[in-house]
């Protein structure tokens, strides 16, 4: 790729930070050059981002309704799965899955809470809860 | 292996290759970006639908996490030390010590746990590396190769990044060299590191691998059709996400790949190698053609359909330029 080619698209999931792009100089020569960011890389990253919000949204929806738990949102909140989060935990995702009925995640041991907690990065109230902001689907 | 007097950050590519040319200059080996990756025979293709990652099958455009440091030891004859821990605390112990010894230290990573991403970066990816060359107070001081300036993170925060459990968990890796050759033997191992990956690269066994695992992904594109046109779309947004939004030099390390070779054809004055760099800077264009029709495809409205059999078609030709790229090396001379 030219040097004149390199995007400089400004895109937004780059936060104002630039990215090394490998491309040649008027006599061919290869050097690095600080992008700013390629609008086609930015589609991609945001279709993964919204996704991933879709997910949250939807389990946001049905902690709500009574229909999940909260560990079922929170998994979605922090860019997790059920995989992610088994792998995380070193549980088996059937256990999980279990948790995310409410009868069975409101029977949770403060250690099996603590445990979510620490590997979602969150505190044990905010485990146990739903974020308010959400209500409105902000 | 004398150390330089103070540690230089600088902007890489990609983040192991980054690591390991900062690393390499810092103790007396300059070593470009590029010249790590090619030597260390990173190239790849590999597309894996049976291992899943956030959903998605596995698409890799080079090879698996830490290849370039051990394919750069072995290739190159540098000893590291690596190092891993059962336990968080530990680990935190062992790279105070190490810094307070006056050592830059690699260390593995996840990406989702650094607070100095950007918001919309931080996905969970475990094989992320980076240089912690001193702490001041709480705060490590950072060089994370793929940000143009040197980062922060406090002990807390990193110690979470290093020890995340799952997929290519780091259990908190940290690495430094304690060999490093003075000189290099170029006209040896660039022609033989060179070599070894084209064949990798053709004449893999396996049909998800090399040029045949581009085949394979051209495949399974065409055969998009029949799916659910969501799944589709996301699909196609992972393989532009694991061909350029991964810190790959653009073109999923094919640029790079043609910088490598372009360095080795000066150094060896071969116009072979000069040559092959200008191919692959071509094929390196083709696949960002392609990224483009993927995000074409994409952004497409619902009244749109999606011609599959177009992307499958031009990824089919990208393989076809690759494959041409890397027969010419293995049948010229390279020295």
């Amino acid at each position: 790729m030219d040097n004149s080619k390199v995007p400089q698209h400004n895109i937004s999931t780059y936060a104002n930070n630039k990215k090394a792009i490998y491309a040649t100089d008027e006599n061919g020569k290869y050097g690095i050059i600080a992008s700013s960011g390629w609008d086609v890389e930015e589609a991609a990253t945001k279709q993964a981002l919204q996704e991933l919000e879709r997910l949250s949204s939807q389990a946001y929806a049905q902690a709500l309704s009574g229909q999940a738990s909260p560990l079922y949102f929170h998994m979605y909140d922090r860019r997790m799965d059920l995989q992610t989060l088994a792998q995380a935990t070193g549980m088996f995702q059937w256990r999980i899955k279990r948790h995310f009925r409410p009868t069975a995640f409101d029977k949770l041991s403060a250690k099996m809470l603590a445990r979510y907690a620490e590997t979602l990065g969150i505190s044990v109230e905010e485990l146990r809860e739903l974020p308010k902001r959400r209500a409105n689907g902000a | 292996m004398v150390p330089e007097q103070s540690f230089q950050h600088a902007h890489s590519a990609h983040c192991e290759s980054g690591v390991m040319s900062l690393m390499m200059h810092h103790y007396g080996l300059p070593l470009s970006e590029a010249m790590v990756f090619g030597l260390s025979g990173a190239l790849m293709f590999a597309y894996l639908p049976f291992v899943k990652l956030g959903g998605m099958p596995l698409i890799a455009y080079r090879s698996r996490p830490r290849a370039i440091i051990k394919g750069l030891q072995k290739n190159l004859g540098i000893k590291m030390k690596m190092q891993t821990f059962a336990q968080p605390e530990q680990g935190t112990k062992a790279l105070d010590s190490l810094l307070a010894q006056g050592k830059i230290v690699g260390a593995q990573t996840s990406v989702f746990w650094l607070p100095y991403f950007p918001e919309e970066m931080r996905f969970h990816f475990n094989a992320h590396n980076l240089i912690i060359y001193n702490k001041e107070g709480d705060e490590y001081l950072i060089s994370d190769p793929v940000f143009e300036t040197p980062v922060r993170c406090g002990t807390q925060a990193l110690q979470k990044a290093r020890f995340v459990k799952g997929v290519m968990a780091p259990k908190g890796l940290l690495y430094y060299p304690v060999h490093v050759p003075e000189t290099i033997n170029y006209a040896v191992v660039l022609p033989k590191a060179i070599r070894k990956n084209a064949k990798v690269m053709l004449k893999t066994p396996v049909p998800i691998a090399g040029i045949r695992g581009i085949r394979y992904l051209a495949k399974a594109i065409g055969k998009l059709e029949q799916k659910d046109r969501r799944y589709a779309k996301l699909f196609l947004g992972h393989i532009v996400r694991m061909q350029e939004e991964i810190g790959t030099g653009g073109a999923g390390f094919r640029f790079i790949y043609a910088s490598f070779l372009q360095e080795a054809g000066k150094l060896l004055d071969n116009p072979l190698l000069v040559e092959s760099s200008k191919m692959m800077t071509l094929v390196g264009d083709q696949w960002r053609e392609f990224a483009l029709m993927l995000a074409k495809a994409i952004r497409s409205k619902k009244s749109q359909t999606i011609d599959f059999w177009a992307l499958k078609t031009k990824l089919e030709s990208v393989a076809d330029a690759e494959a041409a790229v890397y027969r010419k090396l293995l049948e010229g001379n390279l020295v």
